[in-house]
């Protein structure tokens, strides 16, 4: 289209880039200030420019909160968050498209009501769950039986606890569940009439039709298992299970200590650095993954 | 090669029948075609024999043996789908050969077949390529050549053809029935093109809704109709079809006006009463006035080889073809012989064709006008 | 919902679900019965047989005064941020969506702060935005206590939804941009021969066509602000509730009051209320949902 805008093209130019100022500014802050001395970043005015400390402003932050521990723990607990997600959301979601069953209906509902509440709004009683893990369990057998079992488990301080009950919703059987459906019919009937079975086309066309899902799935779900906060504290109480969420504290200056905010920018820009390369790397899937959530 | 055999077949869609009790038997090696409107059941009853669909009540069974229970893999069918249903990550070459793979067939062995069946359908050059580099009539080629490779009993088309352009759909309709001469399986091939159906069918099934209107030999069902629908679905032009009165005393066909004289017996057996006429638009003849019925044109159409000429007889659209040299200008006039022979008689309420012949002598003039306009 | 061609069978999907439908079993149905067991009775919280109480629970919470406050500072905060997210999401997406020379990169920018966890955020704009250094300092040495989240409410509410709008702010723009990439480039074109130009063609012509789009961020944001994963992360990590429960979002509440309280039956009490308005959420948005498959 042949169009002369001036007028709206510099608006849109400057709505651009008040719009880099305000989402990537504080990036901006975040890096100038983590590569400062202790009284450059305490001068006023705040001074944009980045100086040389930055690696040994993370050395001390990184010595300070053990972020050695709290790294490795978090990248487990996201990693094992992904695959989980990535790899039951698949089975589930091919469980309740592609099969006729009277079970269809019950297994699509009993997954998608968990879209509605958040770990965050039954965190208590999780909690509850995870730290006595059989208590369902003998309750049904008391109730069945009568006898009074003791089994004991809890999930408190481990990997299992920290990532089985973030594995436990629909986000993505339902991510799978959409792009499952835009897949014609005759695909699946072209397979049956070349003699493949369920699990047959599960593996040859599912799996390598749904890679760009995958990929998406591992973004958002890379970045939400990295990123739990209320969780790990719950569940953490032995400093080895330490996450970087839960490090954050120990880097915030004391309010009668020296406020060297220099060391703890650059420790928050370690823990912020992984998801940040992630979701910069995985970029083109991850918004279409994003995207596909909505229809 | 098997023959088949539908035995009172019915389909519901939980409570909505689709299919209301289908027989029909197919010989071995034909080319059977099922012709019908969309959502007449015809693809519903390719699937059930494909094994793709249920099958509500009666039985299908392929070479004398029932498959009602088999999965599709166990009945010998290959089936082309209408969207070609291509692995959209598989090359050409994995797409043909995913049945072999699947069977087991050893790697050396599913080359060579990918290959020979390459030639066939003519695909030798693409077989690295995916699905989504090849052109429409390159797809359908695949698609082909993914049922062949099986060498299956029966061939299943699914409207293969309606997703090409009108050119590419002619050359495969030709390729098809080469291909068709060549394997000599049996085929059911599903559309709702009257003219596919008419080029490639040894047999022709029409069907409307979850009905079989007919089943016969292309020319035969185009000469004689079984029933209004079957009339007017099958020809293009469509046939014109229209009310008129038995009148058993004067021993005439009335309508608007114009009687046509038929034999005082066969009214007499006819009786009194009112009954739809047809005629094709391409056996209406431009007569002298006073010869036949006089009708006043809205407009005409040009072909190229002939035009067709619109009006109204009766209150009901009219269309007659003339030639080339017929001139004929909207608000003209025109007087149109309706050859007592090329009348088609049909029961009003059941819509079934009145089995009787206006002019017996008319067998040979059907006979020498073979015409069949093609779109 | 249904897929014509299916395999037949009952014991392969159930098979393929089962992995899944037990983690939801264990840790999601059945804390979810916990929670409405817990509201109705009242339990020691370690041990100790539970009494049925019926709703005295909920008419503890219902005359505690900072329970409604925290009802007050949820609606702020979730209103406030989604409107901000939203608009900046908008403006974002129209201005992107033009496809000047140039305006690659910024799509790819504006995503970035999606990455950043809430508590990190916030930890970070704790000295962003402190009264004392980083960029409000310069202001508050000309007019001193302007910005004073640590001891204003108010100020600290704000500061926090500057945290939630700046983390999400990428987030609705992607939905945004999608949206208005799926305009039909034809309509815009039409309004250009109707001689309208690019302002005036996006609010009579985009924003009206997102509006199914825009519905749909309001329910989800809302929700994130209602019971996101870092709204809990980003109060605790940039003002702990405070100062003087200004920030105090029902979130934040519940989880003090079930670990700090160890009051285990009003914090589920509240979590049941708070379920209660998500469920709402939920069935306004499945209920829109249905009306827009029926528009097309």
């Amino acid at each position: 289209m042949i169009q002369r805008t001036p007028f709206a093209n510099a608006l849109t130019y400057g709505v651009m880039i008040f719009g880099f100022l305000l989402l990537i500014g504080p990036f901006i802050v975040i890096v100038s200030g983590a590569s400062q001395t202790f009284q450059q970043v305490n001068a006023i005015p705040f001074s944009f420019v980045p100086q040389d400390r930055l690696f040994e402003n993370m050395g001390a932050a990184w010595s300070r909160a053990n972020l050695g521990t709290a790294m490795l723990n978090s990248f487990v607990m996201a990693s094992l968050v992904t695959v989980g997600k990535v790899a039951l959301s698949a089975l589930t979601a091919f469980a309740i498209v592609f099969f006729r069953t009277p079970l269809k209906g019950f297994f699509f509902w009993m997954v998608f009501i968990t879209l509605m509440l958040p770990l965050e709004v039954r965190v208590v009683p999780t909690y509850a769950v995870a730290a006595d893990l059989f208590q369902p369990v003998r309750l049904l057998i008391s109730a069945v039986t009568g006898f009074e079992v003791s089994v004991d488990w809890n999930l408190l301080n481990s990997y299992a606890g920290l990532t089985l009950p973030l594995i436990a919703t629909a986000t993505g059987t339902f991510l799978y569940r959409q792009f499952y459906l835009t897949l014609p019919d005759e695909l699946a009937e072209a397979a049956r009439m070349d003699g493949s079975g369920a699990i047959r086309f599960f593996i040859d066309m599912l799996l390598p039709l749904s890679r760009t899902n995958m990929l998406a799935l591992t973004t958002i779900m890379f970045v939400y298992g990295w990123n739990q906060y209320l969780w790990p504290l719950l569940m953490v109480t032995d400093p080895q299970y330490k996450t970087t969420m839960m490090s954050l504290v120990a880097l915030l200056p004391s309010d009668n200590g020296t406020p060297d905010w220099n060391v703890t920018l650059a420790g928050s820009l370690i823990i912020m650095l992984p998801p940040l390369i992630v979701v910069a790397v995985l970029q083109r899937w991850f918004v279409r993954g994003l995207v596909a959530t909505e229809k | 090669m098997a023959d088949i055999a539908i035995r009172a077949v019915r389909k519901s869609y939980g409570k909505n029948p689709t299919l209301h009790g289908i027989n029909l038997a197919f010989a071995s090696g034909e080319f059977v075609v099922i012709l019908g409107p969309s959502g007449c059941g015809k693809s519903t009853l390719l699937r059930m024999i494909a094994g793709l669909e249920d099958i509500t009540a009666g039985e299908i069974a392929i070479n004398g043996k029932v498959v009602n229970r088999l999965e599709p893999r166990e009945r010998g069918c290959a089936m082309v789908f209408q969207n070609y249903a291509l692995y959209p990550h598989m090359t050409v070459a994995g797409n043909i050969g995913y049945a072999l793979k699947v069977a087991g067939v050893p790697k050396a062995e599913r080359l060579r077949r990918i290959e020979e069946t390459a030639k066939i359908v003519g695909l030798s050059d693409y077989l690295d390529r995916k699905p989504a580099a090849l052109s429409g009539g390159q797809r359908q080629r695949v698609a082909m050549a993914r049922a062949i490779i099986r060498e299956p009993k029966v061939f299943l088309f699914d409207e293969p053809l309606s997703n090409l352009d009108a050119k590419l759909r002619v050359i495969m309709r030709a390729e098809i029935r080469k291909l068709h001469q060549r394997l000599q399986a049996t085929s059911i091939f599903v559309t709702h093109d009257q003219v596919e159906a008419m080029t490639l069918a040894d047999k022709l099934v029409v069907m409307n809704k979850g009905v079989v209107e007919q089943v016969g030999q292309p020319l035969d069902i185009y000469h004689r109709p079984a029933s209004i629908f079957v009339a007017s679905f099958i020809g293009s032009p469509a046939m014109n079809l229209f009310e008129a009165a038995v009148d058993v005393d004067g021993a005439c066909l009335a309508f608007g006006g114009t009687k046509m004289p038929i034999d005082r017996a066969l009214a007499g057996r006819l009786g009194a009463r009112h009954v739809t006429v047809g005629i094709r638009p391409e056996q209406c003849v431009v007569a002298p006035e006073a010869k036949g019925v006089s009708i006043k044109v809205d407009f005409v159409e040009e072909l190229g080889s002939g035009r067709v000429i619109h009006s109204e007889l009766n209150g009901h659209p009219f269309a007659a073809s003339v030639d080339e040299h017929t001139r004929a200008r909207p608000g003209d006039r025109i007087t149109l012989e309706l050859p007592l022979a090329q009348l088609h008689l049909f029961d009003q309420e059941t819509g079934r064709r009145i089995h009787v012949d206006l002019e017996p002598r008319a067998v040979s003039s059907a006979a020498s006008h073979p015409t069949l306009q093609a779109v | 919902m249904d897929k014509r061609a299916a395999f037949r069978s009952w014991w392969l999907p159930s098979l393929f679900a089962l992995p899944q439908i037990i983690l939801i079993l264990l840790f999601f149905y059945w804390p979810a019965v916990a929670v409405l067991r817990w509201a109705f009775t009242l339990e020691p919280p370690f041990g100790g047989a539970a009494e049925f109480v019926g709703f005295a629970n909920f008419q503890e919470v219902f005359a505690d005064p900072l329970y409604w406050n925290s009802v007050g500072v949820s609606l702020a905060f979730a209103l406030c941020g989604t409107l901000a997210t939203i608009f900046i999401g908008l403006v974002l997406a129209l201005a992107v969506d033009r496809q000047l020379p140039g305006s690659a990169p910024f799509r790819f920018l504006y995503i970035l702060p999606y990455a950043i966890a809430g508590p990190a955020a916030g930890m970070a704009f704790r000295f962003i935005l402190s009264p004392e250094r980083g960029l409000m300092a310069s202001v508050n040495a000309t007019f001193p206590d302007f910005w004073n989240p640590a001891k204003y409410g108010s100020h600290a509410l704000l500061l926090v939804i500057v945290v939630f709008a700046w983390k999400w702010a990428g987030y609705t723009f992607i939905f945004l941009l999608a949206g208005l990439q799926s305009v039909p480039r034809s309509l815009i074109e039409a309004a250009a021969m109707d001689g309208c130009g690019p302002i005036r063609r996006a609010v009579d012509i985009q924003i009206p066509l997102l509006a199914p789009t825009l519905f749909f961020l309001l329910v989800i944001m809302m929700t994130e602000g209602f019971v996101g994963a870092d709204t809990y992360g980003i109060v605790a990590r940039t003002t702990d509730g405070g100062p003087n429960h200004g920030t105090d979002v029902m979130v934040y509440r519940i989880v003090e009051e079930a670990f700090r309280g160890l009051n285990y039956s009003g914090a589920s009490a509240q979590s049941l209320v708070l379920i209660g308005l998500i469920m709402t959420f939920t069935f306004i948005q499945f209920r829109f949902i249905e009306r827009q498959v029926h528009y097309k």
